[in-house]
């Protein structure tokens, strides 16, 4: 989902397949296992011959097929429900629509989103930890109210419930959410803590008005078709001096670079089609829009992903990709502000007036 | 042991990830018929750890767990086969199954507080040590200038008692089962299925079934757990077992030392209880180690005083080659050297305090897998002449407390395999090393053979005389 990932463990993380997949085919599946060690992880054709002879089955549980453009050209959406949505774009829905089943495989097509916990899980908990005076031992995030939108199979979701927070998780892709519930289901403590929505943000808007301290938007903005748009619900949604957390890809030459060549294409780690460059977004950027849409920009941090450790980290630089903490107004400020502007107009039309 | 050990090293490099992942498939293959269609309800008992074994270092691991802030909420159970023992009273006579307690472990130990408890209990805490050949003169000497305890010598008995007061102290965190036996373990499989549990399952004798998100095993050198888990073992019986028993010296004395020697049979160990008492570790032949047990007791004792005083073992050549190189030694360094010290003698045995157990080698390829954490003996096992045994478990637990709990600030499932990977790089490293250090020492000092004797008179010599290999040595055994 982002521009990186683990190149190393990507023979290995295909022979995941489901577990019907397993039963059926239990002496056929030894072969191919030996076949990737020894093939090495780039060849595309060895990948697709595999694809294809073994995992059929796999294609008749889950209708589609991972990495094979020409089943992807054929699928179709029932419905198409999400065209009318304005913060969807249906073709980002297709994209991952077909890799709902793989978000747990802590090695497989998400390695990268799962190691980017390590960094986002903190950077979300000190920053609410340093805002707030006091914290219940274990449970950081105690009585916070997070949304996390565009959640996914939950890999942000769970770990923000399990310190203490009481999260509402949104995908409009219903295998993403069917994935989180399952993955939840068997964990008592996270089945009362965490919620999860079939549904946009516009969706909810209304009902879940003024509702949340927190709004996490990970890896979401790029691949959103109108951002404004997005970041007006995230402020509508918001509690007043509520925090926003994003991250998202910048859109630099050089992401295009490692984003989408050699991310995508070179290495395969993510799978290929899953970033759009022009839906990336520069920090100078989003700030903007966050600015004039009610939020003050506390934070912006640059991340790198380390493809041989598969870890992240934090630097300087903001080329690739970066980290965003933005605060909605609070209501004294918001008061502040509707005064400013009444001023401002009163001032204006004193200025007609007189003229 | 080389070979061994380049066998336990291998295997950690790059395709060390896929290599876990193949090996699970396999296993889950073999454990589908097992998994069945148990969709567990949301009722049954899910834990986020649960610590199997309830001796030393499993308590001691339920206690740091059950003490950590950032744990502060998980759900603890320690299973332990065994009845609860009640340690009310400490008994006057002193327990012959001790433990040198390294500052390392100490300092865990007072981390959740079963330290302070075994201070007020009884403890006898070392300045020095010296191990010497009964081949030759060679010895070498450590202690610290400043006067630092280098160790401490602890009945088991009495650390045992120390961490059950503290796991009463957390029994609203920390849950312990005694009397429970673990008759079968289902392992989840590696990704998710909509109808098969995704933690390690535990049936109980009693049959009741347990469900974990991380299972640890401190089960001991035979661990169910390891071999459930399909764990390979690396294991090696050595020609010798442990005399224990309580000693009494002939004459009240600081007894601030331990003392160990080499006797070509196997290395014998004095280690203080009191001023007065002490407790021995002789390692030795299995017929000779039969007889020591069975013998009366002022043999018993001849025996003893003789091991540590008798020069029967030297021979001139030796002796010449080694007080040559001692001068030489001595020209470079004038203080370089330190003087001899004797050990006490040693007057009586405690009646009924002499046992005999077998001694071995043994190392699991892995430490972990998904879910899954071995610690202590569990994971290795090895020869008593280093006193490293339960220092390198208590090392163990402080390396996987803080893994676990970095773990649980992050908000992550404790089973992940990413940092319980971590605890295992770190901790073969250290335990390897120590383990073929000690296995090295242990083959080099069986034998009576000149050259070897030579060799390892000048190495002890030549270490004794360079006080930063001394330090470096001390701050890695201390750990």
């Amino acid at each position: 989902m982002e521009g990186w990932a683990r190149s190393s463990l990507r023979g290995a993380r295909r022979l995941w397949a489901p577990r019907t997949h397993v039963a059926r085919s239990r002496t056929v599946c030894r072969r191919p296992l030996n076949l990737w060690a020894l093939s090495g992880n780039h060849n595309s054709q060895l990948h697709q011959i595999f694809q294809e002879s073994f995992c059929m089955n796999v294609q008749l549980n889950y209708g589609v097929l991972v990495n094979l453009p020409k089943v992807r050209n054929k699928m179709s959406l029932p419905g198409q429900p999400y065209s009318t949505w304005q913060t969807v774009d249906p073709e980002e829905m297709k994209k991952f629509r077909l890799l709902a089943h793989k978000w747990w495989d802590e090695y497989g097509e998400y390695a990268a989103l799962h190691s980017m916990n390590d960094i986002r899980v903190p950077f979300i908990r000190d920053t609410i930890l340093n805002m707030k005076n006091d914290h219940q031992l274990g449970s950081p995030l105690f009585s916070m109210k997070i949304l996390d939108v565009g959640c996914g199979g939950g890999l942000l979701t769970e770990p923000l419930g399990r310190l203490g927070a009481s999260v509402t998780g949104i995908d409009p892709l219903e295998e993403n959410i069917w994935t989180a519930e399952q993955h939840k289901s068997f964990d008592p403590v996270l089945t009362k803590r965490i919620q999860y929505r079939t549904c946009t943000l516009e969706d909810i808007v209304e009902e879940e008005s003024e509702k949340f301290d927190i709004v996490v938007a990970s890896e979401v903005v790029e691949h959103v078709a109108d951002v404004e748009k997005l970041i007006r619900c995230f402020g509508e949604v918001l509690k007043p001096a509520g925090s926003l957390f994003i991250t998202t890809i910048n859109k630099t030459q050089l992401s295009y670079v490692f984003g989408i060549m050699v991310a995508e294409r070179l290495l395969g780690i993510v799978p290929p089609g899953t970033h759009d460059w022009e839906k990336f977004i520069a920090p100078e950027e989003l700030e903007r829009l966050l600015e004039s849409n009610g939020f003050s920009v506390k934070a912006v941090k640059g991340m790198l992903y380390n493809p041989l450790f598969g870890s992240w980290s934090w630097i300087g630089s903001t080329s690739i990709n970066y980290a965003l903490h933005a605060m909605k107004a609070s209501m004294q400020e918001q008061l502040d502000l509707k005064e400013a502007s009444t001023e401002h107009q009163q001032a204006e039309a004193n200025f007609r007036t007189a003229s | 042991m080389m070979a061994a050990g380049a066998g336990l090293l291998s295997g950690r490099g790059v395709g060390f990830y896929r290599r876990k992942r193949l090996r699970f498939f396999a296993g889950s293959v073999g454990s589908l018929s097992r998994q069945g269609s148990v969709r567990t309800n949301g009722s049954d008992a899910v834990y986020d750890v649960v610590v199997s074994g309830g001796g030393m270092v499993g308590a001691a691991m339920a206690a740091a767990l059950g003490h950590d802030v950032h744990l502060s909420d998980k759900r603890i159970l320690l299973l332990e086969a065994g009845p609860k023992k009640s340690f009310n009273r400490l008994s006057t006579d002193y327990s012959n199954r001790v433990s040198a307690i390294t500052p390392g472990s100490a300092t865990l130990l007072s981390s959740f507080g079963a330290w302070e408890h075994i201070c007020n209990m009884r403890i006898k805490p070392f300045r020095r040590m010296q191990v010497w050949d009964a081949c030759s003169e060679a010895m070498i000497m450590f202690d610290n200038d400043n006067l630092e305890d280098m160790g401490y010598i602890v009945e088991n008995d009495v650390i045992m008692s120390a961490l059950t007061k503290q796991l009463d102290a957390v029994s609203d965190r920390v849950e312990v089962l005694y009397r429970s036996r673990a008759v079968g373990y289902t392992w989840p499989l590696h990704y998710q299925t909509s109808d098969s549990s995704p933690w390690v399952q535990i049936d109980l004798a009693d049959g009741r079934r347990l469900q974990t998100k991380l299972l640890i095993g401190a089960d001991g050198q035979n661990s169910m757990i390891r071999k459930a888990a399909g764990i390979q073992n690396i294991r090696y019986q050595y020609d010798q077992s442990a005399v224990v028993a309580t000693l009494h010296l002939s004459e009240a004395t600081d007894n601030n030392v331990a003392w160990q020697r080499f006797l070509p049979s196997g290395p014998i160990a004095l280690l203080p209880l009191s001023d007065t008492a002490s407790s021995l570790v002789w390692s030795t032949s299995h017929e000779h180690a039969a007889q020591l047990q069975s013998m009366d007791e002022e043999n018993f004792v001849d025996l003893v005083n003789s091991a540590f005083w008798s020069n029967a073992n030297h021979s001139d050549f030796i002796d010449t080659a080694a007080s040559m190189f001692r001068s030489a030694v001595s020209l470079l360094m004038p203080s370089g050297t330190t003087a001899r010290q004797l050990p006490p003698s040693v007057a009586k045995v405690d009646p009924k305090s002499r046992a005999v157990f077998p001694l071995g080698l043994g190392h699991a390829t892995e430490y972990v897998q998904y879910r899954v954490a071995l610690i202590g003996d569990a994971a290795h096992r090895v020869h008593p002449l280093a006193g490293q045994g339960v220092n390198m478990g208590f090392g163990d637990i402080s390396c996987l407390t803080n893994y676990l709990s970095a773990a649980a600030f992050k908000g992550k499932d404790l089973g992940s395999l990413s940092h319980l990977l971590q605890y295992e790089r770190e901790r073969q490293r250290h335990n390897l090393s120590l383990l073929a250090a000690t296995d090295l020492l242990k083959r080099l000092y069986s034998t009576n053979m000149a050259p070897f004797v030579l060799l390892r008179t000048w190495g002890l010599q030549a270490t004794n005389a360079v006080p930063p290999v001394k330090e470096q040595i001390m701050a890695f055994a201390s750990k």
